[in-house]
């Protein structure tokens, strides 16, 4: 060994030069990397040294891409040979809220065509808000022969036709996970066309399609599947139907019910709750359409071990919950419609000792003239029962600067804190004041936070907390917030991890835009609407800045100065090519 | 499916059922609807002329820009003043322009309302004391997703923790009634206000009854379950077997869709999706009464 080379002290590739004739081969290298899951992990990995990288590359099987135009698919390609899983996401977040206009761009399409090309192995495809029509899912249930694993959560552009495609084409699939999207509900036959001799499917979740489909065909295709883990089904199951499935699939391990109301006789009644009580590895339970007193027992003896409960299309009242949070101790995840009330958070906080993530959606979100929902009471009573709360989404009417100060001392373990005040601008409505403290509290106290939402009346102050306080915060949301430029800027000034900052309606302009110049590059985006940004600005900001694409959506009849929605990201792939008439790159 | 309590409002300026009507609210508030319908223009002229800026300029000018929902467990009713009105407090946190605005503040720019929704949008602005008649539907606010709002609009949540007795909760932003299918265990409530006419009534009450209806047509195994369509369902609910039907502020039994939408809307207690045979004898009374209303 030349050990006096070694102890030489060197850059790091001189010294991984030796390292690599002391006789550490690449395969092993690649060996050892390849069991590195963590993209961060494996970022920083790529970074040590060009052998380093090159093992990690050849290593790698999936990727994930966080903002499918910061590259292009043949970038992509180049770098990493031999990809099996793609994970891509398109519009900014703000599109899930119609803030976008409906041609913006994130089409899957250029990306297939370049997979079947480069990646013709490809197993696993997961998609968040991008665009996909018919053609693009026929085209990959044709190219992949290996195709095992489709989830589609908040994209749009296609319809149970391109469904039929996958089922019809596939013949290894394991996972077709249709969550939340603007689905062409078209019908429900795409599922008769998984062929009899189909039998790999494990996740299966169709729950938020509204068509009828062939319950013979899904009795038999679950029946013959008998690795299914994961079935959700959607309204048009009914709970006799669910039944028949379930006495057939009793490894189920996720379970989402179709309607949860129907005319039972005490037989039928039996049957159900004894087939629900079987599934004895049912961690995860969901859809409970329209449920009520009246059926919900037939759970309680399968809540034994369950740890996500997703009640959120169920518009539970308190003493229901109640009732079913009793059979549910290992509960860790739960979301509600806030039709339980404070009442019915009590609950949780007496039941639920393990809870780690509450979320409460608003049943009525834009009726302000019934009183109901939850309050700031509601949610610190789960703070007092929950210590290891860490992540909470909760809609409220009503707030106060001490309430949320007592939650974050009975939980200062927050990762995620997303607070939304219903109605823009509200102050405390005990005090009047605004709710900085509130938020000051937040970030003061809960050292690990990563993802903050603000809502209510606030003003500088609560920018100036966040960026002096909060030194593990990635993204930021706000709303109708903010008195000055001093506030954004305080935040582009101090949060240090900050990857992803989307703003609507808050009078911060072209100062507060200009600030983050250099922090632009370390971030995935930047989302303005509706603030005081104009056209200069960014076309300022874009020409500092080569890295950046600065987009401009313009709406109809605005001022010409005014840049009205901005987004702002880095890329090595240079402006793109593809945005409609509406936007405009600068 | 979004209320549209303006619209309402102005298609209701011929009937003038609501200046007739006894509301709720303190002595001296007037019913919002009215005061707003002449404040309707003013607000929005605001609004155009102030883009951006109007909406800030709601926080400023107009004290709370909040509703009766935030005070306090609704306690004090519906039309109560918000606690902490239009005082200090108020002044205070949206006092001056320079406070609220950035340096960048455009006057010339033109109009675009930041409240866009399909329909017009009432600001409870100049309201002080008075609870705002609707809530100025913000684009993409509450920050939901579209799917969960649709999914919630078309099969609301049932509501029936309130007060048995009370058949129709009156408030300028809804219109529950209690509606019953004879032979369904329970009942369910929906909100007439966010219906735009019959024909969208009858197909929601289609979609939330149509379980019990599954119950009613097949008996155990037999396959029609799964080849339920929306259209057997309207036969169903219109053919020969079901009527919906509706008890007016009288106390009788008519007939849906006899008098005009807003009419029905006005005077309607509740909904009973009655079997047709005990239907017989509704029609003729439902065409007398409509004469002698008019």
């Amino acid at each position: 060994m030349e050990s006096s080379e070694l102890k030489r002290s060197k850059d790091s590739v001189n010294s991984c030069e030796s390292a690599r004739r002391s006789s550490f081969p690449d395969e092993v290298l690649e060996r050892v990397l390849s069991l590195l899951k963590s993209h961060r992990d494996r970022s920083s990995v790529s970074l040590v040294c060009k052998d380093w990288y090159n093992a990690e590359r050849w290593s790698r099987t999936h990727v994930f891409i966080g903002n499918c135009y910061s590259v292009s698919p043949e970038i992509v390609a180049r770098r990493f040979p031999r990809i099996r899983s793609v994970t891509l996401k398109g519009k900014p977040r703000f599109s899930d809220f119609n803030l976008v206009p409906e041609n913006w761009g994130a089409d899957i399409h250029a990306w297939l065509v370049v997979f079947a090309a480069e990646y013709p192995f490809l197993e696993e495809l997961r998609l968040k808000r991008m665009a996909i029509s018919d053609e693009s899912l026929e085209f990959l249930a044709v190219s992949f022969p290996n195709f095992k694993a489709l989830s589609l959560l908040s994209c749009d552009g296609f319809s149970t036709n391109g469904l039929a495609a996958i089922a019809t084409h596939c013949k290894n699939l394991t996972e077709l996970d249709i969550q939340e999207n603007g689905i062409d509900d078209i019908g429900g036959s795409w599922l008769s066309c998984f062929p009899e001799s189909f039998t790999t499917l494990e996740v299966l979740n169709f729950a938020n399609l509204t068509s009828d489909i062939n319950f013979d065909a899904l009795e038999k295709l679950v029946g013959r599947c008998k690795s299914m883990r994961v079935l959700k089904l959607n309204r048009s199951v009914s709970l006799e139907q669910l039944q028949r499935l379930l006495v057939n699939a009793p490894q189920l391990a996720e379970l989402g019910t179709g309607l949860f109301s129907q005319e039972l006789t005490i037989r039928e009644y039996e049957e159900l709750e004894s087939a629900l009580s079987n599934c004895k590895n049912m961690h995860t339970l969901s859809g409970l359409w329209d449920a009520t007193g009246i059926y919900l027992p037939a759970l309680y003896l399968a809540c034994t071990h369950l740890t996500f409960l997703n009640l959120s299309y169920a518009a539970l009242q308190s003493v229901e919950l109640a009732k079913l949070l009793a059979h549910c101790p290992q509960l860790k995840r739960l979301w509600v419609l806030d039709t339980v009330e404070d009442k019915g958070l009590e609950a949780v906080g007496l039941n639920c000792p393990l809870l780690e993530e509450l979320r409460v959606f608003p049943a009525d979100p834009f009726d302000d003239e019934i009183v109901h929902g939850v309050t700031e009471a509601g949610f610190v009573a789960v703070s007092f029962g929950c210590p290891r709360l860490h992540y909470v989404l909760y809609f409220c009417r009503q707030m106060t600067n001490a309430a949320v100060a007592t939650i974050v001392q009975n939980c200062p373990d927050f990762t995620h804190f997303r607070l939304c005040i219903m109605n823009p601008g509200q102050p405390d409505y005990l005090t009047n004041e605004p709710m900085d403290e509130a938020f000051g509290a937040v970030v003061r106290t809960c050292t690990k936070l990563q993802r903050l939402s603000v809502s209510g009346l606030l003003t500088d102050l609560t920018f100036e907390y966040i960026g002096r306080y909060a030194k593990n915060l990635e993204t930021l949301s706000v709303a109708f917030a903010g008195r000055s430029d001093w506030g954004m800027q305080c935040v582009l000034g101090g949060c240090p991890k900050l990857r992803k900052l989307e703003i609507r309606d808050c009078p911060f302009g072209n100062a507060a835009l200009l600030s983050g110049l250099e922090k632009y590059e370390s971030m995935r985006s930047l989302w303005m609407s509706a603030c005081n940004v104009t056209m200069n600005g960014c076309r300022l900001l874009a020409r500092e800045m080569p890295w950046l694409n600065v987009e401009v959506m313009k709406e109809d009849g605005s001022d010409d100065s005014q840049a009205d929605k901005v987004y702002v990201y880095r890329s090595i792939a240079g402006p793109r090519r593809d945005a409609p008439p509406s936007v405009l790159t600068l | 499916m979004e209320k549209s309590s303006d619209d309402t409002n102005t298609e209701n300026s011929g009937l003038r059922l609501k200046d007739t009507e006894l509301r709720l609210g303190l002595p001296g508030s007037e019913s919002p609807e009215r005061e707003d319908h002449d404040q309707n223009v003013l607000s929005l002229k605001s609004f155009v002329s102030g883009a951006k800026r109007g909406f800030s300029d709601a926080l400023d000018g107009g004290g709370k820009w909040v509703f009766s929902g935030g005070s306090g467990g609704g306690s004090e009713g519906l039309f109560s003043p918000r606690r902490g009105g239009n005082n200090n407090g108020g002044n205070d946190l949206s006092g001056s322009d320079s406070g609220l605005g950035g340096p960048v503040l455009k006057d010339g720019v033109a109009p675009k309302p930041l409240v866009v929704q399909e329909k017009k949008s009432q600001v409870a602005a100049g309201n002080g004391n008075t609870a705002p008649a609707s809530k100025a539907q913000v684009v993409g606010w509450p920050p939901i997703r579209s799917f969960r709002k649709n999914t919630m609009a078309s099969h609301p949540p049932k509501n029936d923790n309130d007060d048995d007795n009370a058949e129709a909760k009156f408030g300028s932003g809804c219109l529950y009634v209690k509606v019953s299918m004879d032979g369904a265990p329970y009942l369910r409530k929906v909100d007439l206000k966010i219906y735009g006419g019959y024909k969208e009534l009858s197909s929601a009450l289609e979609k939330m009854f149509s379980c019990f209806t599954i119950g009613q047509c097949g008996s155990h195994g037999v396959s029609s379950r799964d080849v339920l369509s929306e259209s057997r369902l309207i036969d169903l609910l219109h053919g020969s077997e079901y009527v919906l039907t509706y008890e007016d502020k009288d106390g009788d039994w008519m007939l849906v869709g006899d008098v005009p939408w807003e009419m029905f809307t006005n005077c309607c207690k509740r909904l009973r999706i009655m079997k047709s045979t005990e239907a017989i004898g509704l029609a003729p009374r439902a065409m007398e009464k409509s004469k002698t209303r008019t």
